[in-house]
């Protein structure tokens, strides 16, 4: 109920501050090229205990930002989809091999695999990232070298695999062979960290909403990422995303690509089940 | 030349004579400003793309000329008239002496 | 000295003023106006510059111009270290005489428009963009 009593109050803020600029969340909609439908608000997925709506952070951001997103054309982040795109038909390694080679067309074979991920792998007997899989393939199936977890070549491939779901359902499992790991990640997002003790659920649970300096606070949804971020110019990855949060309470983190931040992602991936598939979104 | 700088223009394939069309176009380009620092502590010197200019069978639309203050990716939206069918051609210039340039024909009907 | 609390506002204001507007309006504008219309008075009309009232960030702050009848329009940013930012000529078969593009704003201040008309005139326009610093650097 928390969530009424915020909705409520700055409902208040914005009357009594009229010509100021709210820090809610907006009404609009996303519809990407006219065609693709982003479901950018649903109710959230029955194992949120404190919040009734998910929202992705579009709706957190101004106009302008948002209209970035309206057309791929005008998307800075499909730049690096296109990238991408060279790469798939690339051959590299010591098999010969591009991901077309066994993958083919990549609208076809990766759609809907971004609205899964991460996934407990049946062959690898781990829950894994959509980096962890595409470096298996590297290394394996096409006798490659792996990319640095969060280095420009993976975050890119994994928005063209993102660029093909846009607009699907994002869908985790969360129970099964997943659930160990589920419950990690939950035990993680609400463990305070830092000199300044604060937990994910702090800013993006408690606060969302409401200004940190001149920002606004999303829900710290990831069914945009990558994201292109407007201050670096590219695109960014979950983990390096987490990796700057929890640098933000002055703790240690975690490595990318470590199994906590895996396990991190698994649980806010979750927090999103419903909401589309929207990345490479663009935030500020 | 700069890696990866690649012209993109997003051009309607027909358009009835005489009508006016908006023309939205792209080029990834990093626009080094020359304001930044490196890692040594030196100034980055300045590389931009300084000019983009668009023509319909040889007739200017528009030329620009762009400084260090527009983004990465320069971004140039306008409306041109189209006459009769024929072939837009865009060009930019990179402070390197490079030339880039596409082209996009255009239907009437 | 006895301030009312009216005065001391006014004086706040003043010093904020005086503070906020020399760095703004700099020689390198005024240099590059002049060098523009050749001295020229400037009408307050004819001219739209269409920018954010608030930027999220200032690498990419998406602006248009548009001004019907202008053979060319200037774009300078009053704050940046250098405030050239952008010049439009429209040639013949320019199906109006509006640009949009994405320009990069060192911190809060004023965007600038200046037309050239077809007649020799010049119309000018201005915006205030303010360029928010991020919550959390990520």
């Amino acid at each position: 109920m928390k969530f009424k009593a915020l909705t409520a109050l700055s409902g208040v803020l914005a009357i009594t501050a009229a010509g100021a600029v709210s820090a809610d969340p907006d009404d609009d909609t996303l519809v990407i090229n006219g065609e693709i439908e982003i479901v950018t608000k649903t109710a959230a997925p029955e194992h949120m205990e404190y919040i009734d709506e998910v929202m992705s952070g579009w709706h957190f951001r101004s106009d302008e930002t948002q209209a970035f997103e309206l057309d791929d054309f005008d998307n800075p982040g499909m730049l690096f989809v296109e990238q991408a795109m060279d790469v798939w038909d690339t051959v590299e390694g010591e098999k010969g091999k591009s991901c077309a080679d066994c993958h083919e067309a990549v609208e076809d074979s990766m759609k809907g695999v971004r609205a899964v991920y991460p996934k407990y792998v049946e062959s690898a007997g781990e829950v894994r990232t959509l980096e962890m899989q595409i470096n298996d393939c590297r290394t394996n199936a096409m006798g490659a070298e792996a990319w640095k977890y969060d280095g420009d070549d993976i975050t890119n491939m994994v928005a063209l695999i993102s660029s093909v779901s846009r607009g699907m359902p994002i869908n985790v499992a969360i129970d099964g062979p997943a659930e160990m790991m589920w419950e990690q990640g939950k035990e993680l997002y609400y463990t305070r960290t830092g000199q300044l003790e604060l937990s994910c659920a702090n800013c993006h649970e408690d606060s969302y909403g409401m200004m940190i300096r001149a920002d606004h606070l999303s829900q710290g949804q990831i069914n945009g990422f990558p994201a292109y971020r407007l201050k670096n110019a590219k695109l960014n990855s979950v983990h390096a995303r987490f990796k700057g949060c929890v640098r933000d309470t002055r703790a240690e983190t975690f490595a990318p690509g470590s199994p906590e931040f895996v396990a991190l992602e698994l649980y806010v991936a979750s927090r999103g089940n419903g909401l589309s598939v929207e990345g490479p979104s663009v935030r500020n | 030349m700069a890696d990866d700088v690649k012209p993109r223009v997003k051009v309607p394939k027909k358009a009835a004579a005489g009508e006016t069309i908006t023309i939205k176009t792209l080029i990834s380009h990093k626009m080094e400003s020359g304001q930044r620092k490196g890692k040594d502590g030196n100034l980055i010197p300045r590389s931009i793309i300084n000019r983009f200019t668009a023509e319909f069978n040889g007739k200017s639309i528009i030329d620009v000329t762009l400084e260090a203050a527009i983004s990465t990716n320069p971004y140039i939206e306008f409306d041109s008239i189209v006459p009769e069918e024929g072939e837009f051609k865009f060009t930019w210039y990179d402070d390197d002496g490079s030339v880039y340039d596409t082209s996009k024909k255009i239907a009437i009907g | 000295m006895n301030f009312s609390r009216r005065e001391t506002l006014a004086l706040g204001l003043g010093a904020a003023a005086m503070g906020f507007m020399p760095f703004r309006v700099n020689a390198a504008v005024d240099d590059a106006v002049a060098a523009f219309t050749g001295g020229s008075d400037m009408a307050d009309a004819g001219i739209d510059l269409t920018a954010p009232e608030i930027a999220e960030n200032g690498n990419t702050v998406p602006i248009s111009v548009d001004a019907p009848g202008a053979t060319s329009i200037i774009v300078l940013a009053a704050g940046n270290p250098t405030p050239g930012v952008a010049t439009f000529n429209f040639g013949e078969l320019a199906g109006s005489q509006m640009a949009s593009t994405r320009i990069r704003l060192a911190g809060t201040q004023d965007v600038v428009a200046i037309a050239k008309m077809a007649d020799g005139s010049f119309a000018k326009a201005s915006s205030t963009v303010k360029v928010t610093i991020g919550g959390c650097g990520g």
